[in-house]
């Protein structure tokens, strides 16, 4: 018996285009249909006006609030004040420190995240152990002829993102260390370690900025004044840390024992097992995980304003405050709400599209 | 030495009454064992017999709890002093392979030699490539081990192994995870390292390997050395109903 070749066919027409797509997605049967009818209805008029209000009857330029005659949103008002929002009470004459500060970080943050750049080993080094040397002296000045500039000056967005890149990259290696400790064959380093994460992951943030403000000075000297800074920074480090442990401890988990029997019948020694073959592959799982982490920590750097530092939401409220824009809260809200959202929209994209690649580039790496 | 073949005096690994537990199972009861440079032994046994677990003692993936383990005259003790030299005197096949996902092939090969004995990377890549000729896999060296087949993956974990110049390698079941065309291209490879003179220690099944290579074929059964002989001996005239048995079933196919 012999069979013939079958030919290759192209897909029936109405099963592929713009028309057969709506079909079966959007008036796939009557309650399909009635029900993209009605939520299109509700979406539209909805978005009809919000649109309205944020752009076209909005304004942007002008120099008080008489500028906003539109009946739309008053841009104006932040515009005005847009340097404060970027930059808090920063010396004006200084802004390009920040701004070189920004730029560095964003494109070595470019720099790793684009496919196929060389040497993103030595930039992952340069941004988690190089920058942030170099954002000190930046922007804390008092060297290399720089002003200096003290803490209490520093707010807006430039604050918030002090406090969520050190509290990223502080907690970031703390974590590993914690989690490796949990793991760890000596009941006292595992105790501690267990008992430091437990603690804090079952205390409140703003308990913990509280105890950092209020609380730590008690323990100090008098004379002994720590930067109120200072004292968020290693409150939210130490916070974080712990749910970076619980992150990584997941990841540890995932790789086989047989990975580190092989290490040891090598001879590899512990740190050099965990450094060269555990990590490396646990890191990967957990990418997720960390950008999760990374998130809910950079939406949780706003909470330092009930301490009284001005990261970007207590600017906002700040200028709420002003009398000559008293009635225009709801644009500052949104602005900031936005802020917060690009950075962390671009963070959940990317690690989609880090979730996207390792799952489909397990199978010939795995 | 001359022909490096030939079995020497010198006493590579010696067990003496070595037990182990499993919290209360006792899974090593009494087990003497030596093994001089040069010996190939062949071990098998039933499922849970205690095997692997014997010779992933011998390079301490697991620690005894009671006898002595002596490798190239170094005692297995706690002292990770110890346990470090011995672990550079011994290299160890997986019947998983176990290579590093997240490495090339050359870079599971020069990774131990360049950390462990602190080799220069271009010394440790050559010796490297060396042994991937060997084990007849040079042309895949860039490449990543799932990229590979079992049977090639295998072969490079006995590479990796061998980079480190070893004095004994331990095998534990390193076909059973293989389909059947790609057993004899590692059986091959393991053949020609007893050839060369390596001393061997091997859990397999393969029964056509034991009469090739080994000098001793031992049967475990229940966490002890039930017996123990020459293979021809071993196979043609088992002394133990246990190893008749044993003998009879794994045949049977
Ligand atoms: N980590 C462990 N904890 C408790 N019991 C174990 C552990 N590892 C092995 N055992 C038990 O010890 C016994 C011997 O195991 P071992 O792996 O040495 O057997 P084996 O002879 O290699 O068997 P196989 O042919 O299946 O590989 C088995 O009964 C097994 O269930
Ligand atoms: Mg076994």
């Amino acid at each position: 018996m012999k069979y013939d070749l079958q030919p290759t066919l192209p897909a029936p027409s109405n099963t592929i285009g713009v028309v057969a797509w709506m079909r079966k997605h959007l008036f796939n049967g009557p309650i399909s249909s009635v029900a993209t009818i009605v939520l299109g209805y509700f979406l539209i008029s909805w978005l009809i006006p919000i649109i309205q209000w944020t752009i076209l009857d909005a304004d942007l330029f002008g120099e008080s609030r008489d500028a906003c005659t539109s009946g739309g949103a008053c841009w104006v008002f932040i515009n005005v004040r847009l340097n404060q929002f970027l930059y808090g009470f920063y010396p004006a004459e200084e802004y390009w420190r920040l701004n070189l500060a920004f730029v560095l970080l964003i494109g070595s943050i470019i720099w790793l995240v684009l496919p196929r750049t060389p040497f993103k080993g030595w930039m992952a080094l340069f941004l988690l152990v190089v920058f942030p040397v170099i954002a000190y002296f930046l922007l804390y000045g008092n060297s290399f002829g720089l002003m200096q500039v003290e803490t209490h000056l520093w707010g807006g967005l430039s604050l918030t993102l002090v406090l969520a890149v050190v509290g990223i990259v502080a907690s970031l290696p703390l974590g590993i260390l914690l989690a490796l400790g949990r793991q760890s064959e000596m009941p006292i380093v595992r105790s501690v370690c267990i008992i430091f994460i437990e603690i804090w992951r079952g205390v409140p943030l703003i308990t913990v900025l509280f105890m950092a403000s209020v609380m730590l000075p008690l323990f100090f000297p008098e004379d002994m004044s720590f930067d109120k800074l200072l004292r968020a920074l290693i409150g939210i480090t130490l916070f974080q840390s712990a749910y970076m442990a619980e992150v990584i401890r997941g990841g540890l988990q995932a790789i086989p024992k047989g990975q580190y029997e092989a290490a040891d019948a090598l001879g590899l020694g512990y740190w050099q097992k965990m450094i060269l073959i555990i990590m490396p592959q646990a890191l990967k799982l957990m990418i997720p995980g960390i950008v999760n982490t990374f998130i809910a920590l950079f939406k949780d750097t706003s909470l330092v304003l009930i301490i009284g530092l001005f990261d970007l939401l207590a600017i906002g409220q700040a200028a709420n405050q002003d009398p000559k824009w008293i009635g225009y809260s709801t644009e500052s809200y949104i602005f900031v709400a936005l802020m917060f959202w690009v950075f962390c929209f671009s963070m959940s994209r990317y690690s989609m599209h880090l979730e996207h690649k390792l799952h489909t580039g397990h199978s010939n790496r795995a | 030495m001359s022909n490096p073949q030939a079995v020497t005096d010198h006493l590579m690994v010696e067990l003496r009454d070595v037990n182990k537990w499993y919290g209360e199972f006792h899974v090593l009861k009494n087990i003497n064992l030596q093994v001089k440079q040069g010996e190939k032994i062949v071990i098998c046994g039933p499922s849970g017999s205690g095997k692997s677990t014997m010779i992933r003692c011998i390079n301490r993936l697991e620690e005894h709890q009671k006898g002595d383990i002596i490798v190239n005259d170094v005692p297995l003790t706690e002292d990770l002093k110890n346990i470090e030299l011995v672990r550079k005197d011994v290299g160890m096949v997986f019947q998983h392979f176990n290579l590093f996902p997240h490495l090339t092939v050359l870079e599971n090969c020069v990774l131990a030699p360049i950390w462990v004995k602190k080799l220069p990377r271009k010394e440790a890549e050559k010796q490297a490539m060396e042994l991937l000729e060997r084990v007849k896999i040079p042309d895949q060296a860039l490449k990543y081990p799932g990229q590979l087949s079992g049977g090639q993956q295998q072969r490079v974990a006995i590479a990796r192994s061998l980079c480190m110049n070893p004095d004994v390698m331990l095998f534990d079941e390193p076909t059973s995870a293989l389909d059947p065309e790609m057993i004899k291209e590692v059986l091959d490879v393991m053949v020609e390292l007893a050839h060369e003179g390596m001393t061997m220690l091997c859990v397999t099944h393969e029964m056509g390997f034991a009469k090739t290579v080994a000098d001793r074929v031992i049967f475990m059964d229940g966490g002890q050395i039930v017996e123990e002989n020459e293979p021809h001996e071993f196979f043609e005239n088992p002394q133990h109903e246990r190893t008749q048995l044993f003998l009879s079933q794994i045949l049977q196919h």
